[in-house]
């Protein structure tokens, strides 16, 4: 790729950056060494005069770590770098602009992957540096808010009823409703949490955001706070995300120092407090009452409801409880109008959805697109198939509490109401792919097994039922080939599916026969008696 | 429940006195006194009851009922392996059997040598690049046996070096 020379004298006026992501999973594919031999070489030749910037990702997880230089023209990409690449990309790229290296990847955002998404709330991420506010404002930050705080507490519920926003957290509650009911409540001490636990398998679009654009989750949950009459909020983080806990405390910081939280904000009569609380490996504090229990400090017990949170929250208190992407979408629907996101979409899902693409699938990572696209295109447009190369067999949407959908059902939609019409969820959009060597007995057993290790246990048919419910998976995986035995234990699998659905307290009872059914619908010969080497010797 | 020493319950102490009046200062308190002392000492529990005005069985309840709070000093080194679906997907389960041959200990145990205790975790939000493992603050993806051995290799080689 050679950049016309016009570009050059531009290119001279313009300060060169170099971009290394500090995104969990770029760091996990060794981006901390990439960077810290670019810093070196930045270091060693001051006359390229060029920056090392830390961004968030671009979510090509499989080109991590991922390596850009800006020109006038837009972003080099290259990747994936080791730390050898390092100094004939940056050298090439800055002196010469021109760019023969076998690892150049083009324009980052020429890249079909992802020119053709449609990032409304990710727009940022993997563009900025993260924990920067001018750089923040640069790109649109805080726009949202500066609107927000011209309009009355009901004017900003009003935009986000009209832009359709439903909860990305899994349940797809509409936004603007819980907002007006807190809103609706009289005058007192209310809170915003956020729901930072994201627990499910196969999801990791809050992190990414947190990591990668940790101030739009911030101007959000200012919003919601000056929507309902909150002033201080909460972000609980679970303590597997270290690195996105570094990176929102020190936005917090940045963004507190800047003005934008605490007393007067902006220089308002407005006060907005921000806390990040950790969790300590629970999933059922994912869900909205256990977290508030503890928030409170105590164990993560789900409470009955009613009283819904948004009437009797955290301490007892009106409380808006909303996930990290529900309320990273709000500055954009703020800032652009609720009916421009609500023109994204199909039927009753608005806007966007950040679906994540995981497990065994050739190009992992995070696609922003508008509702309606189909599972198949995502798969095999995005995906790209199978990392094994073998063919695919099954994929679990929504992750754990997810049913495990068979090739048929891959032309769906992704939309709440299509999602639901099969059977199964969109959850918080993670998408695991297997191919034709998983046992999807294996699966289903596992999936009552999570239920048993991450049962609250304040009610027995999710406590007790996940217990038995491995029993009865086994007892049909080793069954002796007397196939009246083995067609009670379904039968009996099927009644405690029965009872779990209908009588838990949550969705994590109510929701763990999804993945166990649609195995044994779906998959049944998986558990037929395999010949097994057992019986072999 | 293992207990601590003199010095121990005094940084304990001081711990308890900086969060305490936080609101909801339970799960603040026990992870400062994890992540200071490694595990959270049977004598810290009266302290911190004391502090927040509730009942020891109490403060032992919600140390129970987290999968991340622990009773008993770990090993040098907490490995934390995904169990999650994504990782499975991507040979995760015969990777566990692998690494707790490789370490000759079982989940929630330590090794002979004080090394290593490993831990079961459902996702480390890596699943782009499964399968995965936390070892401290650090997370490895796409792995396998091979890489495996060399991450226990640099573990040893660190912790020789700050000896
Ligand atoms: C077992 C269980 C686990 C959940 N885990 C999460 C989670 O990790 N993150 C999340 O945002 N919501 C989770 N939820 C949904 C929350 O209860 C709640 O609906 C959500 O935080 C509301 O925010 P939203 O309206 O913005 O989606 C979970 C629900 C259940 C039943
Ligand atoms: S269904 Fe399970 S997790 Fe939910 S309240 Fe009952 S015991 Fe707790
Ligand atoms: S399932 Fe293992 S990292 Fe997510």
């Amino acid at each position: 790729m050679n950049l016309s020379p016009s570009t050059e004298n531009s290119m001279a006026l313009m300060s060169r950056k170099i971009f290394v992501s500090l995104d969990t999973t770029a760091r996990s594919k060794g981006s901390d060494k990439v960077a810290t031999q670019a810093e070196n070489i930045l270091n060693s030749q001051p006359d390229l005069e060029a920056k090392l910037v830390r961004n968030g990702s671009r979510g090509m997880f499989w080109l991590e770590p991922l390596l850009e230089v800006n020109t006038p023209k837009g972003r080099v990409a290259y990747g994936p770098v080791k730390p050898e690449d390092v100094s004939e990309i940056i050298n090439q790229q800055c002196f010469n602009d021109i760019v023969e290296h076998p690892l150049c990847l083009g324009f980052t955002e020429e890249l079909p992957w992802f020119k053709s998404q449609q990032r409304l709330t990710f727009a940022r991420v993997g563009i900025i540096d993260p924990i920067d506010v001018d750089d923040y404002i640069n790109h649109g930050g805080f726009v949202g808010l500066t609107s927000a705080l011209k309009k009355t507490a009901q004017q900003i519920v009003d935009e986000v009823k009209e832009s359709g926003l439903r909860g990305r957290g899994g349940a797809a509650f509409p936004t603007g409703i819980k907002w007006q009911t807190v809103l609706d409540e009289p005058e007192q001490q209310k809170y915003i949490v956020c729901n930072a636990d994201e627990g499910d398998s196969g999801t990791f679009a809050d992190r990414m955001l947190m990591e990668g654009d940790p101030l739009v989750l911030i101007e959000g949950m200012i919003i919601a706070g000056l929507s309902v009459g909150a002033n201080q909020g909460y972000i609980y983080l679970r303590s597997e995300y270290p690195q996105a806990q570094r990176i929102l405390n020190l936005a917090i910081e940045n963004a507190q120092a800047k003005g934008y939280l605490g007393e007067n904000i902006c220089g308002s009569k407005h006060s907005f407090h921000l806390e990040v609380r950790l969790g300590a490996g629970a999933y059922i504090c994912g869900e909205e009452t256990s977290l508030l229990e503890s928030l409170e400090g105590k164990r993560g017990l789900v409470r009955a409801k009613p009283p819904l949170p948004a009437i009797e929250g955290l301490f007892g208190q009106p409380t808006v409880v909303n996930n990290v992407i529900s309320l990273a979408s709000v500055p954009y629907i703020l800032s652009h109008g609720g009916a421009s996101y609500r023109d994204f979409g199909m039927g009753r899902s608005r806007g966007t959805l950040p679906i994540q693409l995981a497990g065994n699938i050739a190009q992992g990572g995070l696609v922003e697109l508008a509702f309606g696209i189909s599972l198949n295109e995502l798969l095999q447009q995005y995906g790209k198939g199978c990392k094994s190369k073998r063919p695919m067999r099954s994929v679990q949407v929504g992750g754990p509490l997810g049913a495990y959908l068979p090739e048929e059902q891959w032309h769906t939609a992704l939309d709440y109401e299509e999602f639901a019409s099969i059977g199964a969820v969109l959850g918080h959009g993670g998408i695991v792919v297997f191919d034709d060597t998983v046992d999807m007995a294996a699966q289903a057993r596992f999936a009552m097994e999570f239920c048993e290790v991450e049962s609250c246990g304040k009610c027995t048919p999710c406590r007790i039922g996940s217990v038995r419910g491995v029993e009865v998976i086994d007892k049909i995986i080793k069954n002796d080939n007397n196939e009246q035995i083995r067609q009670d234990n379904v039968n009996l699998l099927h009644d405690l599916c029965d009872t779990m659905e209908y009588g838990s307290l949550c969705a994590m009872g109510g929701m763990t026969p999804f993945p166990v059914r649609s195995a044994l619908k779906y998959f049944p010969d998986d558990f037929l008696p395999q010949p097994s080497t057992e019986k072999a010797q | 429940m293992a207990a601590t020493n003199e010095q121990g319950l005094l940084q304990i102490a001081s711990i308890i006195e900086q969060h305490q009046t936080l609101p909801g200062a339970m799960l603040p308190i026990l992870h400062a006194i994890q992540d200071n002392l490694s595990f959270i000492p049977s004598n810290a529990l009266p302290l911190i009851a004391k502090a927040l005005n509730v009942s020891r069985a109490e403060v032992h309840g919600v140390i129970s009922f987290y999968h991340h709070f622990r009773s008993e000093k770990p090993g040098t080194h907490v490995i934390e392996v995904c169990r999650g679906e994504s990782c499975q997907a991507m040979g995760s389960r015969v990777l566990e059997e692998n690494i707790k041959q490789r370490l000759a200990i079982d989940y929630h145990q330590t090794s002979k040598d004080s090394q290593y205790t490993l831990e079961p975790v459902y996702c480390l939000g890596n699943c782009a690049c499964s399968p995965a493992i936390r070892i401290g603050d650090d997370i490895h993806g796409e792995l396998d046996q091979q890489k495996f051995e060399q991450i226990l290799e640099s573990l040893n080689t660190y912790s020789l070096e700050l000896k």
